[in-house]
């Protein structure tokens, strides 16, 4: 199982509680965990990328095994740790105020 | 047993302040959706218990929350805001184009007969319309379709399209206001448009009466007498007695014409309100004092309502969908500011009082009459 961790807004949207476990056929890329994520949970579409295009929102950045993914290719192997669950993919908004 | 519910967006999520015919005491509830904006809330006339609300960030986008119970409970429904066609171009600030580019929802207006059918209104500028209740939206592309929309450019908020009026008495005939290109109304449930802005004056753009370019805060009309319209513009508060077809100035004894509300008395279509602001470039209240302007003569002649309003040290802004009336009698007026505050009057303007003093900024007030 993947385990990605959310953003507070998005775990209250979504009505979760801790981190969220997904089942990704294939291999486990950005584009595979966000279609598993976006099928178990539809009222995260458009909040992490774009509706149409996927691109990534401006405001989100995509963590792993502490390195900053968010600008790999949305086909691109994530960390095996990922891949076996030993880690979790982290959701971030950015640090911004307001 | 009538009463009143009174919907509140802010920058950090949604009230509702509840109360009974008197209006004097109140139930608050909320924060729904707290830390998101909420720029507007507003109930199906079909169906009070139908309730849409606007909810974004800059992190995560937009999302379209439905109540069925009056607000008790909310989900979420459709987010997907695709412009029709390939989108094309408007001008940005600097007077260069530039794509057009979905932001958010600024307004949404459920329609008067429908409860699944609200149009919402957006920057950049554009009209959607879902008929399924919010879960899908479909673009009405005939406005932006306008041979002017090119040389649409932002006010200072964005290019948004802010006021969407349902004519009752004339089906199919819907009037917007975008800033900063002005009033179009269509008489066809909006396969084709027209510019409503014949009167207006702008000295901020090359032509000051051009047909399209102003940038209009609010329009305001009153259900009995659909082809008056009332505009607080940038500057200017005028008036329109052929639905928009012309206009023509109402500012008359007014401290400043500069503001973003209006609105119409529920039992007096001549009896207006507005909230002047000092300038474009000082968006606070002129001498520190709260003051609601009510005219009972259709403009020209404004009187100063003051009694339980902050009257020193005030200096807070009313935004352009932070003003309603309920249509009980005597009528309430309701405006929000973006210090927190929400006020009543539950005597047409005559007293006022605090319903609440430390919300968020205050983005958006409607108020729905139960009975």
């Amino acid at each position: 199982m993947i385990r990605v961790v959310l953003p507070a807004h998005l775990r209250t949207l979504a009505h979760v509680d801790g981190e969220v476990k997904l089942h990704v056929e294939g291999q486990t890329t950005q584009r595979s965990v966000l279609d598993a994520l976006e099928a178990c949970y539809p009222m995260l579409r458009g909040t992490i990328r774009d509706h149409v295009t996927h691109a990534r929102r401006p405001f989100v950045r995509f963590f792993a095994c502490e390195q900053d993914l968010s600008h790999e290719p949305a086909d691109a192997p994530l960390p095996d740790a990922v891949a076996t669950g030993a880690e979790p993919l982290l959701v971030v908004g950015a640090m911004a105020g307001g | 047993m009538s009463g009143v519910r009174v919907l509140v967006g802010t920058r950090k999520g949604a009230f509702v302040l509840t109360s009974d015919g008197k209006r004097e005491r109140w139930d608050v509830s909320g924060p729904h959706f707290g830390g998101w904006e909420i720029y507007h809330l507003k109930g199906s006339p079909a169906d009070p218990n139908r309730l849409y609300a606007s909810q974004s960030t800059s992190w995560f986008g937009q999302m379209i929350q439905r109540s069925n119970d009056g607000g008790k409970t909310w989900e979420t429904v459709g987010n997907k805001f695709v412009y029709d066609g390939v989108p094309g171009t408007h001008l940005w600030y600097d007077g260069t184009p530039r794509p057009w580019e979905f932001a958010r929802v600024w307004h949404l207006e459920p329609s008067l007969t429908e409860p699944d059918t609200v149009y919402a209104g957006v920057q950049d500028a554009a009209l959607f319309r879902s008929t399924d209740g919010g879960h899908t939206w479909q673009e009405l592309p005939g406005l932006r379709g306008h041979p002017s929309a090119p040389s649409w450019q932002p006010g200072a908020g964005g290019l948004c399209l802010h006021t969407i009026l349902l004519d009752p008495s004339h089906p199919g005939r819907i009037f917007i206001a975008i800033s900063a290109a002005g009033v179009f109304r269509t008489d066809d449930a909006g396969k084709t448009w027209r510019p409503m802005n014949r009167g207006l004056r702008s000295e901020q753009i090359p032509d000051p009466s051009a047909e399209v370019g102003h940038c209009v805060h609010r329009i305001a009309m009153h259900r009995s007498r659909p082809s008056v319209l009332f505009m607080q513009k940038h500057w200017d508060v005028m008036r329109s007695d052929d639905a928009g077809e012309s206009w023509r100035e109402i500012s008359g004894n007014l401290p400043t014409d500069f503001g973003f509300p209006i609105d119409v008395h529920a039992h007096e279509p001549d009896t207006i309100y507005v909230v002047p602001i000092k300038s474009d470039s000082e968006h606070y209240l002129p001498d520190g004092k709260l003051r609601v302007y009510r005219s009972r003569t259709g403009g020209h002649e404004w009187e100063a309502l003051t009694k339980g309003l902050p009257q020193r040290d005030c200096y807070v802004n009313v935004l352009r969908d932070a003003m309603a009336v309920d249509s009980l009698d005597p009528c309430g007026v309701y405006f929000g500011t973006t210090g927190g505050q929400v006020y009543v009057s539950a005597d047409a303007g005559d007293n006022w009082a605090a319903i609440v003093r430390d919300l968020p900024s205050v983005v958006s007030v409607e108020v729905q009459t139960l009975r």
